[in-house]
């Protein structure tokens, strides 16, 4: 009797850990398609001359498939966003998990909640008809779907990412550390910035990561606000076309496995080994240097 | 020890309470400020309020933010969206007519993907948090999971494009659509799931077990019902991103015009963002369908909202009554 109870535990439990392993089974199964319809590219080109040829022209002829500026978009884009959302969502998280007052952070969380569960393209949709008139008429440019109004737009969507997650870090500091900065006379914002931040940092810093690793990643925004422009931008009012808008746009028109088909996927390769190595750092900082209490200052 | 290896994943699968709930009030922090010790004068005050200051603006931005920009859809949109824009198919090569197909597209991809995500979601995370022990084999799997939640959507696109559409031969369909969704959603569910796994007091086990019970009876008879609202939250935020997501269904599912409703799973679709998306981008005459567009917006914002609000208000009712 009771061995078949446990037998049936037994059973139970390896059920759960195999359905627990389809999150990795999925992982791999991506990078499995992609590198399968994606290596091929490299028959047509080399590897450093996709990845660093400065021409884009997929559907000329010939082809010219170098994604170095659409690389360099989508880092470019991803820089000035971060720029916008770091302050705004680290300073936010400071707010909430230090000065707010219990009343109002349960406002403001829900909030910044709501601002995560936005969908892309209506952010994107604003993009184009809002921000873009205002840069084009303010700045007097020729349009204003470009770098910086993606970045912008872009920000709107890692902010909600990197502030949850700052939050939670400066909310852990242990009291007994402010305490401390308060009793030796610091005042509030001394404790703030020379105790509570440094001691919260690697929380902060993987917050920070994996808010630009979405920024990267993201596809509507990029794809209906950059441009769209293959050109390496010399100002931040250049059109851009970062990699997920590239792949988002020409996918339709692309010819069932022809280059400009495996050209994609390669792109979708490179795309996928940033965000996977900005999370996976992500992970390595926040274990490495776990906030442990004191000891780990 | 727990806690902390798992604030990784609960927060980058997104929004399924992207704060993380707290045991301990938050009276502990507030009042040592309020007390003699955190009186400040002069310039070390006036550098403090101006610093505070800057913080509370910060606050107020995103704030602002989600307001224009929902307050700016809803003002061009409430016009046109009517009881015939919500109850026809599109006309006039799309610059008129109204958006059924597209809403009940919507609705068919959310749901399925819920559907076959859920299920899946709601396993992995029973062995997170009742079965695994912490250890080399559970830090593979959640940084697998963590991993998957920052998978750009395009990728995710590409993925269902070659494996679902073309590999396993399903064609553009809300199947491939569906599944390619669901994936994308797994990693929401599983955070939210071992959020509400987690709040269920581990004396109720503890009771459980102590008379008798195997792990799998206590699993299934108490610590599941105690966690089924909180897992029926996750399941309504899964679906508002799984129905907001434009860029996985793209080369999956989605085309610009069907004349009819789905009528089996193989059936292509319309769907609200990617309605967007196209008459904002590649439409027949863009300027002459902006209203459509606002009005298209308004509805997907409506219904990915409201679904956030409900599981906002009632998870914070949940955690109410676990205090």
């Amino acid at each position: 009797m009771t061995n078949a109870r446990q037998r049936t535990d037994q059973s139970v439990r390896i059920f759960f850990f195999s359905v627990a392993l389809a999150s990795i089974a999925i992982l791999f199964m991506i990078m499995v398609f992609l590198f399968m319809e994606g290596l091929p590219i490299f028959r047509k080109v080399t590897l450093s001359g996709f990845v660093f040829g400065k021409f884009w022209y997929p559907t000329s002829s010939p082809p010219d498939f170098g994604i170095f500026p659409l690389i360099v978009a989508s880092i470019a884009v991803t820089l000035v966003s971060a720029m916008i959302s770091i302050p705004l969502g680290v300073m936010t998280a400071v707010y909430l998990a230090e000065l707010a007052h219990k009343r109002v952070a349960e406002i403001m969380k829900p909030i910044v909640e709501l601002l995560a569960a936005l969908p892309s393209v209506v952010i994107g949709f604003f993009g184009m008809v809002v921000v873009a008139p205002f840069l084009q008429n303010t700045f007097g440019i020729a349009t204003g779907l470009n770098l910086f109004n993606a970045a912008l737009m872009l920000s709107f969507m890692s902010v909600p990412t990197i502030c949850s997650l700052s939050e939670d870090a400066i909310y852990s500091v242990p009291v007994a550390l402010k305490e401390g900065s308060l009793a030796l006379g610091a005042t509030h914002w001394e404790t703030l910035i020379l105790v509570i931040l440094p001691a919260s940092i690697s929380g902060i810093s993987t917050a920070i990561i994996l808010g630009m690793s979405r920024a990267i990643g993201e596809t509507m925004v990029v794809l209906m606000v950059a441009g769209g422009a293959a050109m390496i931008p010399s100002s931040l009012m250049d059109p851009v076309r970062p990699m997920p808008a590239s792949i988002a746009a020409e996918m339709a028109e692309a010819s069932f496995r022809g280059d400009h088909y495996y050209a994609l996927f390669a792109t979708g390769i490179v795309l996928f080994l940033f965000t996977l190595l900005f999370n996976i750092i992500a992970d390595h900082i926040s274990h490495k240097y776990r906030q442990t209490g004191e000891a780990s200052l | 020890m727990m806690e902390e290896t798992q604030i990784l994943t609960n927060h980058h699968s997104g929004s399924a309470g992207i704060f993380s709930v707290r045991a301990d009030s938050p009276e502990k922090k507030n009042n040592i400020l309020e007390s003699s010790f955190a009186r400040v004068h002069g310039r070390r005050k006036r550098v403090q309020r101006f610093l505070f200051m800057l913080f509370r603006m910060a606050a107020l931005i995103n704030g602002i933010g989600l307001f224009v920009v929902v307050f700016f859809v809803a003002w061009n949109g409430w016009k046109a969206v009517t009881w015939e824009f919500l109850t026809q198919a599109p006309t006039d090569s799309m610059t008129k007519g109204g958006i059924l197909p597209c809403i009940v597209g919507t609705l068919c991809l959310g749901i399925g993907a819920i559907v076959v995500a859920l299920p899946i979601g709601v396993a992995s995370a029973i062995y997170l948090n009742e079965y695994a022990r912490p250890g080399r084999v559970l830090r593979l799997i959640r940084l697998g999971i963590s991993n998957l939640a920052g998978v750009p959507s395009v990728v995710f696109g590409l993925f269902g494009l070659a494996f679902f559409v073309i590999w396993l031969k399903m064609g553009e369909s809300i199947l491939a659509g569906v599944l390619t969704l669901a994936a994308l959603t797994l990693p929401v569910i599983i955070g939210s799931t071992e959020e509400s796994l987690k709040s269920v007091p581990n004396t109720y086990r503890e009771a459980s077990l102590a008379i008798g019970a195997t792990r799998w009876q206590t699993i299934y008879r108490v610590v599941l019902p105690a966690a089924l609202p909180g897992i029926l939250t996750g399941a309504i935020l899964g679906l508002s991103r799984a129905a907001g997501e434009t860029a996985p269904i793209m080369f999956t599912a989605a085309v610009f015009f069907t004349p009819t409703l789905p009528t089996s799973p193989f059936s292509k679709i319309m769907a609200l963002p990617y309605h967007i998306y196209v008459l904002a981008t590649a439409g027949t005459n863009i300027e002459a369908t902006r209203p459509l567009q606002y009005g298209t917006s308004l509805v997907l914002i409506a219904m990915v909202l409201g679904m956030n609000l409900v599981a906002i208000v009632w998870r914070a009712r949940l955690r109410k009554r676990m205090k």
